[in-house]
């Protein structure tokens, strides 16, 4: 398959980027960019569209950031391979379903990434793992201006970069962090810090229930507008509200370790044994469990080390992955018991939960951006 | 638990709930579970709640008959897709486009990132433009004189980008 080589590597949300942290899962970056004088991808025909995904193909992949990087036309991928493009978050799900002369440029780390002829000419995208915005604008913006400085692009003095929606026209800029929120979620709170960071003009996402149920307890929060502030006012503005709701959450944690901490202890307990001894695990309900094990590491239930290899899982019980690793379509019953008998081996190599030894510091790693580095 | 919304894009029972507020008024979006409009969580675009406020046909120009006459774009695609056709549209709407993005962002005008040196590059291409239209008016009006001076500058003009 072409896309093997992703799959196999450790990357950047599996394992092979900065150790993981609590909360904060990942945050990401993405620019969105035009070229000059060329009719936006949603508008173009096909032979606009094929010429434009030709001239980026060419002028990008010699840049150092792409270096030994995957290159990638949509139409000469199955849909299997599609599918795992999006459940890595290298791609999106509009790309994948566009028109002819649609591709995508990986780095190696898939830290880095360009989406062609998406909803712009170029949407290009940084990520990693734990809360770094500040490094990730800084490999954003300098790939961005390498891309500069070998094609032209749409841009107006008075409303800057100039995107297909309006929405993203001015920086471009869509800054997004993925947080784990279990405490604020079983606290019954996350009503409340939707209703509070939709105030402050972000936005939270995710399929959530009655405003407090997400799978996984896994939210998306980012920003919504991109004209009229700088890119350093845009992330500083998202940087301080998620400082904010880290402290939510790690009070909410406090506060049910303090009071029932049974409760907790229940939830990851039963979610252990299930990892380890269940036959037909669905990946909605496998994505769950982790996020509860996942809870079990920050609270000293299980080894620190532990949450890289919960993160990587989480990756890999999504549908398209466990077809993908076994190479094939795949019914979905059928997967769910490939899911379950490949979570068992993982799980056979764990310690067990050690319910004696709760270490809750909160908020030990996720300051370091406190606005002292910029 | 059940809650009677229906999906804004289709009629099945919604299942998604997103609240937003742009400029102090709540803005809600009910959306049922198979509706192209749902995105999940791990998607990197996620959803964008501007993108059916401006789907809003009385936020754009009704039935004027403007044109962008790059692209040939229209206030009815617009009102169709949310998208403009090409860069240039932002010109041609420029006057339905400003109250729009007044709702939309902090500010209607950029105050981030500048690509310099494609500016730079683009204003040197504007330059030799015009030295070609000079030197053809120079030509066409026997001012021979002015003709071989602008001859030079455009010289000079073309070794410099060469060069950079
Ligand atoms: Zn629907
Ligand atoms: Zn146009």
């Amino acid at each position: 398959m072409l896309i093997t080589p992703l799959i196999e590597e450790k990357a950047e949300l599996t394992d092979g980027g900065l150790a993981p942290e609590p909360i904060v899962l990942s945050t990401r970056i993405r620019l969105a960019r035009n070229l000059a004088n060329e009719a936006f991808p949603g508008w173009a025909d096909t032979p606009q569209r094929e010429s434009v995904m030709e001239r980026c193909f060419e002028k990008l992949t010699p840049l150092n950031a792409l270096q030994d990087g995957v290159f990638l036309q949509i139409s000469d991928l199955t849909d299997l391979e599609k599918q795992v493009l999006v459940e890595r978050r290298l791609v999106s799900r509009e790309l994948i379903e566009s028109k002819d002369g649609a591709g995508v440029l990986i780095a190696p780390s898939q830290g880095l990434a360009i989406m062609i002829n998406e909803e712009d000419h170029l949407r290009i995208q940084g990520l990693h793992s734990g809360f770094n915005f500040l490094r990730t604008w800084d490999e954003v913006d300098a790939l961005d201006s390498k891309i500069e400085d070998c094609l032209d692009y749409a841009f107006s003095d008075d409303y800057g970069y100039l995107t297909a929606c309006p929405t993203n026209v001015g920086t471009g800029l869509r800054a997004s962090a993925m947080l784990h929120l279990p405490g604020l979620v079983m606290r019954g709170h996350m009503e409340k810090v939707v209703r509070m960071v939709n105030q402050l003009g972000l936005a939270v996402r995710g399929s959530l229930g009655e405003g407090s149920e997400a799978t996984g307890s896994i939210f998306q929060i980012s920003n919504q507008q991109t004209l009229g502030e700088s890119e350093q006012q845009i992330l500083k503005r998202l940087i301080n509200i998620l400082h904010a709701i880290i402290q939510q959450e790690n009070n909410a944690r406090g506060v049910m370790l303090e009071k029932q901490p049974e409760v907790i202890f229940d939830k990851i307990g039963r979610a252990f044994g299930i990892l380890q001894q269940g036959h037909l695990i669905s990946s909605q309900e496998a994505i769950n469990l982790l996020s509860l094990l996942r809870l079990g590491v920050d609270i000293g239930m299980l080894p620190e080390e532990k949450r890289a290899k919960i993160d990587r899982m989480t990756m890999e019980v999504q549908p398209g992955h466990v077809q993908c690793t076994e190479n094939a379509d795949i019914e979905p019953e059928e997967r769910d018991k490939l899911r379950s008998s490949r979570l068992r081996e993982q799980f056979a190599t764990f310690p067990e939960l050690d319910f004696n030894n709760i270490q809750w510091i909160p908020n030990p790693q996720t300051d370091t951006e406190h606005g002292t580095n910029e | 638990m059940a809650k009677p919304e229906q999906c804004s894009n289709c009629n099945k029972p919604a299942t998604i709930h997103l609240t937003q507020i742009i400029d102090n008024k709540i803005h809600k979006v009910d959306l049922c579970e198979d509706c192209p409009y749902k995105q999940s969580v791990t998607d990197p675009e996620g959803f964008s709640l501007a993108d059916f406020l401006i789907k809003d046909p009385s936020s754009i120009g009704g039935e004027s008959s403007v044109k962008c006459e790059v692209c040939g774009f229209t206030p009815a695609d617009f009102k169709k897709t949310g998208r403009f056709g090409c860069p240039h549209c932002y010109e041609s709407f420029k006057a339905t486009l400003e109250p729009m993005l007044s709702n939309m962002h902090k500010g209607t005008v950029h105050r981030g990132k500048v690509p310099e040196k494609a500016l730079a590059r683009l204003s040197k291409k504007r330059r030799l433009d015009q030295f070609e239209e000079d030197l053809r008016e120079a030509i066409e009006s026997e001012n021979f004189e002015e003709a071989a001076r602008i001859r030079d500058l455009l010289a000079e003009a073309k070794d410099s980008i060469k060069k950079a």
